[in-house]
């Protein structure tokens, strides 16, 4: 998780967030990190650019952006379904 | 009206690393900088705490922080949103931004790009971050155009609600950038200077009002 908070600092150009001030289960819209419908778009181009995984069904949005816990996840479950 | 009517009553110069604040130097950089650093260098000394600068294009953050200076002093919070207009103008658009977003098209398009591909989107962030929704307009034009930018102001704060108009230059392609912001008000505050194409390009080209 750590290096995947490290990736969105850098994709959605977070500069005055460091990783250590994310937390695992943060909400990463609204009341959390802020992000707005544009950070939406830019996290999926990062889980395309880093981890080849594209959302088939835009509906899982919300609950696989909800946080740093659940994008992992959401990326392992992908990884181990490729394998 | 006659553009006499209308005021400048603050100015804010932006160019080869500097801000001029009214036509006083405020502060000049190191010119080695490149414009990315230099834009991060003044929105550290002159704002902050605004974190949304970071995903904005290079003309965005221009005119921005050129609002930020220009308004830090003289904030309009007394005026209603909707009576505070804007009519800025430059000679290449947004392409600096498109030629970037252009280049991620080859990979995976960069939505954080594609919404900076018009020129008004600075507009925008400098209303979002004042809370303005007066008119405004845009106008490409091959140099600034002092005819122009105190016509069509003068214009609206006579035949609009509008009290106070922000208006001039904010140009960026590659590293090379000016940006020449006023502010236009019907009441003579500040520096009341008449408003007048000389006037504004006086200042445009010397950063201050010459005697």
């Amino acid at each position: 998780m750590a290096d995947l908070k490290k990736q969105i600092i850098e994709q959605l150009n977070l500069q005055e967030v460091t990783p250590e001030s994310i937390g695992n289960d943060e909400p990463l819209f609204k009341e959390g990190l802020g992000l707005d419908s544009i950070d939406a778009l830019e996290l999926i181009v990062l889980l395309q650019q880093h981890y080849n995984i594209r959302i088939a069904n835009p509906e899982q949005g919300p609950e696989i952006f909800y946080s740093i816990r659940s994008m992992a996840e959401f990326i392992v479950a992908q990884q181990t379904a490729k394998a | 009206m006659n553009s006499a009517e209308a005021y400048i009553t603050g100015y804010c110069i932006i160019r080869q690393q500097g801000i001029w604040l009214n036509g006083q130097l405020l502060w000049e950089a190191d010119r080695s900088m490149d414009l990315q650093e230099w834009l991060r260098a003044g929105y550290d000394r002159f704002s902050g705490q605004y974190p949304k600068f970071h995903k904005m294009d290079a003309l965005s953050k221009l005119g921005w922080l050129a609002a930020e200076v220009l308004l830090k002093d003289a904030p309009l919070q007394a005026l209603p949103p909707e009576k505070v207009g804007m009519v800025l103008s430059n000679r290449s658009g947004s392409l600096d931004t498109d030629l970037r977003y252009y280049a991620t098209v080859k990979d995976i398009a960069s939505p954080a790009l594609f919404v900076y591909t018009l020129p008004n989107i600075v507009m925008g962030e400098i209303c979002i971050r004042h809370g303005f929704k007066g008119e405004n307009t845009f106008f490409v034009s091959e140099n600034f155009d002092p005819e122009l930018m105190s016509s069509y102001p003068a214009q609206l704060l006579a035949a609009t609600p509008l009290e106070a108009c922000l208006c001039g230059w904010v140009e960026v392609m590659g590293e090379a950038y000016e940006v020449a912001l006023f502010l236009l008000e019907k009441t003579p505050t500040g520096l009341a200077k008449p408003l007048t194409a000389t006037a504004l390009n006086d200042i445009y080209l010397n950063n201050k009002i010459s005697k």
